[in-house]
């Protein structure tokens, strides 16, 4: 007999190692994230996939799975927390989702649709930001990037290039690339690399094929996240 | 001081690494050295570093980013940091500010992360969060060196000697002095003295024994958690590793708090025996002092205590000539992060990188300095387990209440007679310790730092203990005569500038609070932009990744559940007041149609509609 919890009341089975998000996901069963990635560490940054455990808020992504725990993945308690934390991932930036190429298949955009966020409501920063065209395949637009570092630890971990870091502190985060001119184009990254297909809005997109699919019939449009899951398993349909 | 022009960038760094080595963890500590020589990390010295220690360029700019003392560009060669702290400013530091930019001839004022740089480079001024002399203060850094006290005389006399390019060494000696003002000495304060006698203690009795006495004492952490200490030590004592290691956090961040300055600077030598105790209970050969930047005065008297303490036998190999213990400490610098206190971001900086919190579990405890089993102890702790283990776990349990053994350390400042360092038994009510330090007319009390609580008269009977008040020592007093809107102004500030940025609900919530505070400030907020304050507050004690974020929010939180009136008093009318002026907008639309009718117009914000 395996090992379960209880998530909203559903049993999900667990191994030992296995953090909630993991359990969660082999069974099927969505939670909401955005700097999560099953194909690299979990990192506990974007703190989308709040759940509660007893009245304590922690990351699923990061929180191991126990037995006979009991998670809240979906009170409106907690669907007000993550929603929140995206509404405060929307001002930090600039996202213009009605003109932006990713429109439809971003998964920030899709979170936020299902945890039923209709404004950006706080004050926008509007913060200055640049749009990096240096490199022949791909464009960087420093003015979606959530600051999950799915591209940090590709390029890191998989790529084996450290192309990308944070730097800065505070609100003063931002990504810099690892070149003399801190463009892009002058580092080594390459589009075959995995670091040009984690991201999990657009920042990073593929030149020369921009709206291949109209808007309206993209991954997201057709289907919720919840159960079409993350870009990255679409890439071939939908970049 | 200032770069002469007989050493090259290249060069100094060439010797920095021929002198203090090549390994990639002392990146940040080879970058203060730079810093310190040139006002700035040139390019040179980032190129050199990024080669020699085979780290990438972006990793050395992320960290010269990252720390808040670290510069891409020039600062002057006199760089002078007030300290900011909202105990600095009711002693008159923001008229001192106005008085030293105009004596130097700048314009404008310095914001956090934001300095004034005179064109000729001889001088800069910019702000630094807390610099931990709030019982002397206001006070400032010039090129790392505290300067305490100031008044319109020192801050005329600090003008004329920059204008005049006069040496920090050939400064009035006066400028740095820094007192102890120790008023109230209890177990620990009441004799610095110790031959080495914990360590001997040690080597008696045996690990287990010296242990056994720690558990038995019932010490818990001082830095503010109050986790057991010897089940810390248990647990890396038993951890699975090849190495471990003892660090002391000695980054004393937290604003209104400078107890542990006074320890290292007194009782050193008990600090550092129990390290060493620590050290040899859990088996670690190699120690670390994180040193806060801002302390960096300190360097030359610590390191002189280490080099004493070796030359006695009790530091190095073969302590006290005893076989296989062997433990030797190095002491690094910090360099403005507050986050650093936090003991997984501490280690991050020790490893030479940008102080971002680890994720958790694994704890340092099984996986810390080298990923390798580390316990992290503030200052206080390791002065209260030496004398636990030189004199038994009963002496600590005889004062103190049933959860919190012993005595607390409390830096005490604000509006009072005499502010200072006082050493109570754990239990002691906060109307106690505001006697004793001459506080009248109190309206609040910020206990714990800037993380803490704020306290109304109605809590003044409560006492200081884990299990009702826990504190890391900070203890500020605000008199009647304050408006506790400019408190919560400052800590909000320091907040926004303090956070990481790693985790969503802090980098974000933080800077939102920020500036619905200024705007309820400023007179332009409503009920609901309170209302907003504490949702975003909700929203960041719950979800943030860290210590630094859960706790960001209690100073807004506390005073709107008990001043309401700092905030109600400065409500604009309006149940909403939007955050921009929609009419100020269009009027370059009415410019460019030359329109400017009343259609052209929206009524002001106090009629728009939420
Ligand atoms: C944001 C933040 C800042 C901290 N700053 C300090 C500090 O300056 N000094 C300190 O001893 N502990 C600080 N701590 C607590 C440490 O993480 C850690 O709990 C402590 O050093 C453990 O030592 P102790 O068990 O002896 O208290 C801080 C924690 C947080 C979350
Ligand atoms: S560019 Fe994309 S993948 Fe990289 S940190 Fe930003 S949002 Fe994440
Ligand atoms: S709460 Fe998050 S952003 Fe804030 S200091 Fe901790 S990890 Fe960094
Ligand atoms: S997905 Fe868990 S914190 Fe980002």
């Amino acid at each position: 007999m395996s090992k379960t919890f209880k998530l909203d009341g559903r049993e999900i089975p667990f191994e030992t190692g296995q953090t909630i998000m993991d359990a969660a996901l082999a069974a099927g069963v969505y939670i909401p994230h955005l700097c999560h990635n099953p194909e690299f560490a979990p990192h506990g940054s974007c703190r989308v996939c709040v759940v509660d455990i007893g009245g304590r808020q922690v990351s699923a992504c990061t929180a191991a799975a126990s037995e006979g725990l009991e998670v809240d993945n979906s009170s409106e308690a907690i669907q007000e927390t993550r929603r929140a934390i995206l509404q405060m991932l929307f001002v930090e930036g600039n996202h213009v989702c009605p003109a932006c190429e990713k429109s439809g298949a971003c998964q920030l955009q899709a979170v936020a649709y299902y945890t039923g966020m209709l404004a950006p409501h706080f004050t926008h920063f509007f913060p200055r930001r640049s749009v990096d065209a240096s490199h022949p395949d791909v464009v960087i637009d420093f003015n979606r990037c959530i600051l999950c570092e799915l591209c940090v630890r590709a390029s890191r971990d998989h790529d084996g290039k450290r192309v990308f870091a944070i730097s800065g502190r505070g609100l003063e985060s931002h990504l810099v690339i690892d070149s003399h001119s801190g463009l892009l184009g002058d580092s080594s990254f390459a589009a075959t690399d995995k670091a040009a297909h984690v991201c999990p809005t657009g920042a990073i997109l593929p030149k020369g094929r921009g709206y291949e699919t109209p808007i309206g019939e993209r991954l997201y449009d057709r289907e919720p996240i919840s159960i079409v899951g993350d870009v990255r398993a679409h890439e071939e349909e939908v970049v | 001081m200032n770069a002469s022009a007989t050493v090259t960038v290249e060069g100094f760094v060439a010797e920095s690494l021929a002198t203090h080595g090549r390994d990639p963890r002392h990146l940040l500590q080879h970058l203060i050295r730079v810093q310190q020589r040139f006002s700035y990390v040139p390019d040179a010295a980032v190129e050199a570093l990024s080669v020699a220690l085979d780290v990438t360029r972006t990793q050395v700019r992320a960290a010269i980013a990252f720390y808040a003392f670290l510069h891409d560009r020039p600062r002057g060669a006199f760089e002078i940091r007030f300290s900011d702290n909202i105990t600095d400013r009711m002693l008159g530091s923001r008229r001192l500010i106005r008085l030293l930019i105009e004596r130097l001839g700048l314009t404008g004022l310095p914001a956090w992360g934001r300095d004034l740089v005179r064109p000729d480079g001889r001088a800069s001024v910019g702000l630094a969060s807390c610099t931990g002399m709030c019982d002397q203060g206001p006070a400032l850094l010039v090129n790392g060196q505290a300067v305490t006290n100031l008044d319109a005389q020192r801050v005329d006399r600090i003008a004329d000697l920059v204008q005049e390019g006069i040496p920090l060494e050939r400064w009035p000696g006066e400028f740095f002095r820094v007192e102890n003002n120790i008023r109230r000495r209890g177990l620990l304060l009441g004799n610095p003295a110790t031959d080495g006698a914990a360590v001997r203690r040690l080597l008696d009795a045996g690990a287990e024994a010296a242990l056994a006495e720690v558990e038995r004492s019932g010490l818990r952490g001082r830095g503010g958690a109050g986790f057991t200490t010897a089940l810390k030590w248990r647990f890396c004592r038993e951890a699975p590793g090849t190495d471990r290691y003892v660090v002391c956090n000695a980054d004393e961040g937290e604003p209104g708090t400078f107890k542990d300055r006074v320890l290292l600077t007194d009782y050193t030598d008990l600090v550092i025996e129990g390290m060493t105790v620590c050290a040899g209970v859990i088996g670690a050969r190699r120690g670390f002092l994180y040193l806060r930047g801002e302390y960096r005065y300190l360097l030359p008297h610590l390191e002189s205590v280490l080099q004493r303490r070796r030359a006695e036998g009790l530091l190095g190999t073969r302590i006290l000539g005893a076989d296989g213990f062997d433990f030797d400490i190095e002491i690094h610098l910090g360099a403005g992060a507050y986050i650093c206190g936090e003991e997984s971001a501490l280690i991050e900086s020790l490893e030479g990188k940008r102080g971002v919190t680890r994720k958790r579990p694994p704890f340092p405890v099984t996986s810390g300095f080298d990923d390798q089993p580390t316990v992290v102890n503030n200052v206080e702790t390791f002065l209260a387990a030496a004398r636990v283990v030189q004199w038994g776990g009963y002496w600590l349990r005889g004062e103190g209440t049933d959860q919190s053994a012993g005595s607390k350390i409390l830096s005490v400042s604000g509006d009072c007679a005499r502010p200072g360092i006082y050493e109570y038994p754990f239990g002691t009510p906060v109307h106690q310790v505001l006697s004793d330090c001459g506080a009248e007319n109190t309206q609040a009390v910020q206990i714990s730092g800037a993380a803490g609580a704020t306290l109304s008269p109605a809590d003044f009977d409560r006492i200081i203990a884990f299990e009702d008040l826990p504190t890391a020592g900070s203890f500020m007093i605000f008199d009647h005569s304050r408006d506790l809107l400019d408190m919560v102004r400052n800590f909000a500030a320091f907040f926004a500038h303090e956070s990481c940025g790693f985790c969503t609900p802090c980098r974000v919530g933080g800077a939102l609070l920020r500036n619905l505070v200024e705007k309820v400030a400023a007179g332009q907020g409503s009920e609901y932009d309170l209302s907003e304050m504490r949702r975003i507050g909700t929203v960041m004690r719950r979800a943030s990744y860290c210590g630094l974020g859960h706790t960001a929010p209690n100073h807004v939180v506390n005073t709107l559940d008990k001043f309401p009136l700092i905030y109600g008093r400065r409500l604009a009318r309006a149940s909403h007041t939007p955050s921009f002026d929609l009419d100020a907008a269009l009027s370059q639309a009415r410019a460019l149609t030359g329109r400017d009718d009343i259609g052209a117009h929206i009524g002001d914000g106090s009629e728009v509609s939420a």
